[in-house]
């Protein structure tokens, strides 16, 4: 354990990392009149460099395979992607037990994963927050949908969310902007769905399409993973935390690896650790609080690794729940079907902005399901941009070459549709993380070791997606041209963690002596101790996180703001 | 909409940035780089870095047996898809190999069909010997090696050709492009409605 130096100034809010939680507790902080230094492991994000918006793949040289060509050989470089970072980052390894996979995304740039992320924006619908009182699985949350709605309406208004008032159970509507109109394929989706009593509604994508707080409206490029240099979509870079450095109440300290937290007597934290990457030397700052905004494992990461004689299973973990309750989101195998009423559609622009249309859950009231909980599908078509790997199913299903070849990669072309589930896991004891106490990082950080292990309920359900997408595309007369699974478990369900959903390991809920964090994510056992990532979600329900993550965080914001001003942390 | 150029996009796109108030000249100096890059490697007569000029040439025609011109728009031999697969193997090891020990058991297979290697053969040969090994049913022991080939040199020639201008224009891709209104056009909506049935 470090020593704290003392002659350092003392902040009054120390923030761990720039994503969706980060930039959220920062931006509302800053603007109640806060000063925050944040952390960020990764660099500054420049956007004229590091965005890849409107770039043709033949405008880098490799088009998208990698310097090393390495995208055909089963590792993508992500090259047009906004993030820096993925599950293989060097110098940054994790380890996963025997018998387990699980995949673990890190993102490494101011604004990490909201620079790239789907945009998909859903509310958690009230049966969300009450798993357990609903199917005797899993655990409530400590808060009801009533207590996270007047802050999901905070984010919807100023992130800015496109969608349409449908009056769905599963998908309680919000504050919404006019979404672009359905395309083709989304009405033809609809219309198959009507027929089989599976709603079809605009997606909720954190899109502008109004001016919104000095941002301009989406210009439907399409491109929205790549960064968006007009801003007009979501990510807490360019959105909260650029706008909040201006305020002059914001510090940003990047190329700082945060490797453990340091208490006084009492056992509040005093301080932060961090490697400074550049110099690779240790370097502590101290705060009156700390905000662990790292991401769920990062964050929970942090905590165990912060051991000391008086935290002898790390900080804040007396409940020794900090690394459990680890999900990620269920998906199954993908699934693509042509649809001969889209071949030889006349061609458009149809780049939009990520998906228009999407199928929240509609079962949520039958009783007699296979499998507990629910899933939303996410589907896409239409004539995207032309990339490296986009036309490898043609090439394997047709085969040939010359005239036929290119006779299938025009028939096909615009006129399929892929389908993919989103759904919900029930936490396990089989799925966590420990330290690794043979493998530390370039850093001399220990490292997670991954334990997991998808139940039959997930395995249940990846299969009734599968059957769903297969009634969905026959009913728009189509025919499965994309169905890639296979026998046993590896092809029946998504990898733990591919998902980028990985969320829950250092939980809330009421008893200290179960859960980490109490109701306003404040660790029960560190009172000048927040975690505003995905770490606190009790579940992972169907409905993609990041949304939920900006709703929570703002209300740990405020709540940390006025407990701070009361003097009571 | 194809002849809208890199620069007037930017250019656009610089405005509207400039309106949101956070002007990004950086961004259009990285695309001019990289498109500058790639003008330099494709430009003039191509020198390979990894194959030999037998090499490429009989890959060269290979790529353009595989997408050969369509109606008034080149083949993929002049989409420089043989260009873009020596730049990758000169930095992928493993890749060189599948395509020097692709392309020379290509010659031995052609050789004992027809007593020439593949490039001096007539290309109604040429063609014949890959109506066999364009296939995974034809798989036997003489030919599995070259289908394996095959398939890699298909899925480049086509990864190549159709992110290329010109592929980009053969698959008839019109995005890309900033927009005030994104709006799907009447009569695409009414094709896909009447012909589904749903109309």
């Amino acid at each position: 354990m470090a020593q704290v130096t003392r002659s350092s100034p003392v902040y009054d809010v120390v923030v761990i990392g720039s994503g969706a939680g980060g930039g959220t507790v920062t931006k509302v902080l800053a603007d109640l009149g806060v000063s925050v230094v944040l952390l960020e492991a990764g660099p500054m994000l420049h956007p004229g460099q590091d965005f890849k918006e409107h770039m043709w793949a033949y405008d880098v040289w490799h088009r998208g395979v990698g310097p090393h060509a390495e995208g055909y050989f089963g590792r993508s470089p992500f090259t047009f992607n906004a993030t820096y970072g993925g599950p293989h980052i060097e110098g940054e390894p994790y380890t996963v037990a025997p018998g387990s996979e699980f995949s673990w995304f890190r993102s490494r740039i101011l604004g990490g994963r909201t620079n790239h992320y789907g945009r998909i924006s859903l509310r958690f619908s009230d049966y969300d927050f009450k798993p357990y009182s609903t199917d005797g699985l899993g655990a409530d949350w400590p808060i009801t949908y009533d207590e996270i709605s007047p802050y999901y309406d905070k984010a919807e208004s100023f992130i800015g969310v496109t969608g349409t008032k449908e009056g769905i159970r599963s998908a309680p509507d919000g504050i919404f902007q006019t979404p672009a109109p359905m395309r083709v394929h989304d009405i033809l989706v609809k219309k198959a769905g009507a027929k089989l009593g599976i709603p079809v509604i605009a997606s909720r994508q954190a899109v502008i399409t109004r001016p919104t707080n000095g941002r301009p409206p989406c210009h439907y490029c399409g491109q929205c993973g790549r960064g968006c240099v007009t801003a007009s979509n979501y990510a807490s870079s360019y959105v909260q935390i650029f706008p909040a450095m201006k305020t002059g109440r914001v510090k940003v300290i990047t190329g700082a690896m945060a490797r453990e937290l340091l208490t006084d007597h009492a056992g509040k934290v005093k301080a932060v650790s961090y490697v400074d990457k550049a110099t690779r030397t240790e370097q502590q700052i101290r705060c009156r609080t700390v905000v662990l905004a790292a991401s769920s494992c990062e964050s929970a990461r942090l905590l165990l690794n912060s051991k000391s004689p008086r935290h002898p299973n790390g900080l804040a973990n007396s409940s020794g729940a900090v690394g459990h309750y680890l999900t990620d989101t269920v998906a199954s195998a993908g699934m693509t079907g042509f649809i001969p009423a889209l071949a030889g559609m006349p061609h458009y622009n149809s780049d939009g902005y990520g998906v228009h249309a999407y199928i929240p859950w509609w079962l949520y009231d039958k009783k007699d399901k296979e499998f507990p909980r629910g899933y939303h599908i996410e589907f896409g078509g239409g004539f995207p941009m032309p990339a490296v790997g986009a036309l490898q199913g043609v090439c394997r299903r047709h085969e040939g070459y010359g005239a036929s070849l290119q006779k299938a990669v025009h028939e096909e072309y615009g006129a399929t549709v892929g389908f993919g589930g989103r759904g919900e896991m029930i936490p396990n004891k089989n799925c966590y993380f420990e330290i690794d106490p043979d493998v530390v990082d370039q850093w001399g950080i220990p490292v997670p070791r991954f334990h997991w292990q998808w139940s039959e309920y997930e395995l249940k359900q990846a299969d009734h997606m599968q059957k769903t997408f297969r009634d969905l595309i026959e009913a728009m007369g189509g025919t499965v041209i994309g169905d890639r699974r296979g026998s046993g478990e590896a092809r029946r369900i998504s990898r733990g963690g591919a998902v980028i959903h990985e969320l829950g390991t250092v939980s809330m809920g009421n008893d200290p002596k179960t859960r980490p964090l109490n109701k306003y994510c404040q660790a029960h056992d560190v009172k000048n101790l927040f975690v505003a990532d995905a770490g606190p979600f009790v579940s992972n329900s169907d409905k993609n996180p990041t949304l939920t993550i900006i709703a929570l965080a703002w209300r740990t914001a405020e709540y940390m703001a006025e407990e701070m001003r009361k003097g009571n942390v | 909409m194809f002849e809208r150029t890199r620069r007037e996009l930017l250019r656009d796109l610089g405005l509207a940035v400039m309106a949101a108030g956070s002007v990004d000249t950086a961004a259009a100096q990285h695309v001019h780089q990289m498109a500058a890059e790639d003008s330099e490697a494709t430009g003039g007569v191509y020198k390979p870095k990894v194959f030999t000029t037998h090499e490429y040439a009989t890959l060269e025609r290979l790529t353009d047996l595989i997408l050969p011109p369509e109606g008034n728009l080149p083949g993929a031999r002049v989409a420089g898809a043989a260009v873009w697969i020596d730049m990758l193997a000169a930095v992928n090891a493993e890749l060189a190999e599948i395509y020097t020990g692709g392309l020379a058991r290509l010659d031995d297979s052609m050789r004992a069909r027809s007593g020439e290697d593949f490039i001096s053969a007539p290309p109604a040969a040429q063609t014949a010997y890959l109506d066999v090994i364009a296939y995974r049913k034809n798989k036997s022991d003489e030919t599995a090696a070259d289908i394996v080939f095959f398939d890699w040199a298909r899925r480049m020639t086509v990864d190549a050709f159709y992110t290329s201008k010109i592929g980009v224009k053969a698959l008839d891709y019109r995005g890309n492009t900033p927009q005030s209104k994104y709006q799907v056009p009447v009569e695409a909506m009414d094709y896909a409605l009447r012909k589904s049935g749903f109309a």
